[in-house]
């Protein structure tokens, strides 16, 4: 699904230039929930954005789902994000004015889903997140862990091949973090490919795959025996 | 690009997002208003402008006799000159080339009575083409034609106002005698006049008759004449310089002396009033452009603080696959919506205050009748649209270019 070879990012500080990523290797089979992690600085964030296509990497090569992600320009770069990922951020990143069922519809108006459709779906998603009673609610009426509900299911609703999560728990307790790792891996025992960066052992334990990232290389990168969130939960 | 969706995007931003609508609306509103009203109110200027100085007849010549200053041919100064009779003859004789219509006019006040009522009021008497150079309008009857100067008649053509003092708004003045200084006359017309209303409470007579009552003499208190139209800028002033030279002359007035005659010549006046009116005109174009550019500048600074507040939403939008195509089309799209919307409100509103200010601004500040074309409106809407156009377009552009991560980048 995601094969990355040799991938190098610096970035350019005024005459200094800070080397980020120095020559990466990684796979992700389809189907994976791998857990990014490392100390802070050590370019978590900017793998994940490079694979989301938020960022461009300097050199190496990147396919994703077999196709070479290279030289985008922006409208391309826009089609391909909303077609092939969800991104989920550790601020939520929901439109303010917009309910939560218009939030999570606004990846399908972007794939030019009619009214109702994208209607029909948000709420069908809001209701595996479990909040369909809170659609027509505005973000700043929600709690924190909802608000991030909100945000896996805008995610969810454009059915991308992957999702990608930056410290999706960052903001949240954890007992509200155990409740969304639970949906996380829910969603990916149904089958999606899931990235998340974080930097609590716990919510990586909760994962199927550890990558460890350390000054811009990979140094550990290990399957693990997956903790399933929902013993913690209650 | 124009699509429903789309639409119904940009009504949602519109009707969530109060403040901002309000701001750039109000900001275009506010400069097309101001605009509307000063223009308006400049034409009104304007109008009150051509209105009294524009009225009377433009090629025309008043002479007054006065009182030389100087001795001259065995006369001594400070001779008070009279023109006669044979003033009007000797200028229609020696100068039919130039001469259109020439008539005296001797003014006088006296007291109108008629039943119950009683006014002063200017009488003038005059000749028939006397009409034609004061514009004088003739609502009914007629006004005083040859056959009244031959015959030295006591008829006279009243104004408007005149009618409505002495007979009151029902009762019709015509065919009615009425005593103006003593003696009796009859109403052969009513008249109105363009030049305001002093205008219209004057009393004309025949001058051959006034000259009668006077004790038969034929003297004339000045003489209004105008000139073939033809004859040109520089052919009126020729005119003046000769006609002036020539009176002078008739009436032994030394050539350089500056108060025996007076000739006021309106081929000058009507040049100078067609300059102030050019300038009134410049002020006017002066206002409204300078109005129009606090109105750019004020929606460019709102378009550039909309898009600045927009960084984050436009960021997540286009994380969630909005093309930057899509980004700028959603905020152009919504601001010339805005300013079209806001624009005609402006405009409706000032062509409001104007119809209502009306003419009742006219004695007081000279405002006439103010109004603005619909052109001109439009032309500044769209000025105004197109410059939102251009001040959104160069910061959506921006944020369209800003990658998601930075506007997403959490300070
Ligand atoms: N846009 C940028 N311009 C310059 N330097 C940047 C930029 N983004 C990140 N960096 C730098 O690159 C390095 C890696 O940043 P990155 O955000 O990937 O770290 P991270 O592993 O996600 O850290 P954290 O756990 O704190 O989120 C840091 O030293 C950071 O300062
Ligand atoms: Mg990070």
């Amino acid at each position: 699904m995601i094969e990355i070879k040799d991938l190098h990012k610096s970035y350019r500080m005024g005459s200094n230039s800070l080397h980020v990523l120095k020559g990466l290797n990684l796979s992700i089979k389809e189907g994976e929930l791998v857990a990014i992690m490392g100390s802070s600085g050590s370019g978590k964030s900017t793998l994940l954005n490079i694979l989301g296509m938020l960022d461009e990497a300097d050199s190496g090569a990147y396919n994703l789902d077999g196709v070479p992600i290279k030289n985008l320009n922006e409208t391309k770069a826009a089609k391909y994000r909303n077609k092939f990922l969800g991104f989920i951020f550790q601020s939520f990143n929901l439109i303010n004015y917009k309910s939560a069922v218009e939030n999570v519809a606004l990846p399908l108006y972007y794939q030019k889903v009619n009214r109702k459709e994208r209607q029909e779906k948000a709420m069908k998603y809001l209701e595996k997140v479990g909040l369909k009673e809170w659609a027509d609610h505005l973000p700043s009426e929600l709690s924190g862990g909802q608000k991030q509900r909100v945000a896996i299911a805008r995610a969810m609703a454009a059915e991308p091949k992957v999702l990608l999560a930056d410290e999706l728990t960052g903001a949240l307790d954890s007992k509200t973090s155990y409740e969304i790792m639970d949906l996380i891996q829910e969603i990916n025992d149904g089958g999606k490919t899931i990235l998340i960066v974080t930097h609590e052992p716990d919510i990586a334990n909760m994962c199927k795959r550890i990558v460890h990232l350390k000054d811009g290389v990979i140094v550990e990168d290990t399957f693990v025996e997956q903790v399933r969130a929902l013993e913690y939960v209650q | 690009m124009f699509s429903r969706d789309r639409w119904q995007e940009i009504f949602q931003t519109i009707s969530k997002n109060r403040l901002r609508t309000f701001l750039s609306g109000f900001t275009v509103a506010l400069g097309i208003f101001i605009f509307t009203v000063l223009f308006g109110m400049g034409n009104g200027l304007k109008n009150t402008f051509n209105e009294f100085f524009m009225d009377d007849a433009t090629n025309t010549f008043f002479i007054f006799p006065g009182r030389t200053s100087m001795p001259y041919k065995g006369f001594k100064k400070d001779r008070q000159i009279e023109f006669r009779n044979d003033d009007l003859e000797d200028i229609k004789k020696d100068f039919a080339l130039y001469l259109d219509h020439i008539t005296p006019r001797i003014s006088k006040s006296a007291l109108a009575r008629y039943k119950g009522e009683s006014n002063t009021y200017t009488t003038r008497a005059v000749a028939p083409s006397h009409q034609i150079m004061e514009k004088t309008i003739i609502m009914k009857g007629r006004y005083i034609n040859e056959k009244d100067i031959k015959d030295q008649a006591k008829n006279i053509v009243i104004g408007r106002l005149v009618e409505i003092d002495l007979f009151g708004r029902s009762e019709n003045a015509l065919g009615k005698f009425l005593e103006v200084g003593g003696v009796i006359y009859k109403v052969v017309g009513v008249f109105q006049d363009d030049g305001g209303d002093n205008e219209e409470r004057y009393i004309y007579m025949p001058y051959t008759t006034r000259q009668l009552l006077d004790k038969g003499t034929d003297k004339i208190d000045q003489i209004i004449l105008t000139y073939k139209t033809d004859i040109g800028y520089a052919g009126a002033m020729a005119f003046d310089t000769s006609l002036f030279k020539y009176l002078k002359e008739k009436h032994k007035v030394a050539p350089q002396d500056q108060n025996g005659i007076y000739l006021r010549n309106t081929a000058d006046i009507v040049k100078r009033n067609m300059m102030f009116a050019n300038v009134l005109q410049w002020v006017v174009i002066f206002v409204g452009i300078g109005t129009l550019i606090a109105g750019v500048i004020g929606i460019s600074n709102i378009m550039v603080f909309v898009v600045k507040e927009r960084t984050k939403e436009l960021g997540i939008r286009k994380a969630l696959g909005a093309t930057p195509a899509s980004v700028i089309g959603l905020v152009l799209q919504e601001s010339i919506f805005i300013t079209t919307i806001a624009g005609y409100i402006g405009l409706v509103l000032g062509v409001g205050i104007l119809s209502i200010m009306g003419n009742s601004f006219k004695e007081d500040y000279f405002i006439t009748n103010p109004q603005v074309g619909m052109d001109v409106v439009i032309t500044a809407t769209l000025i105004l649209i197109l410059f939102g156009v251009i001040a959104g377009y160069v910061p959506a552009r921006r944020a369209a270019r800003v990658k998601p991560i930075v506007a997403l980048r959490d300070e």
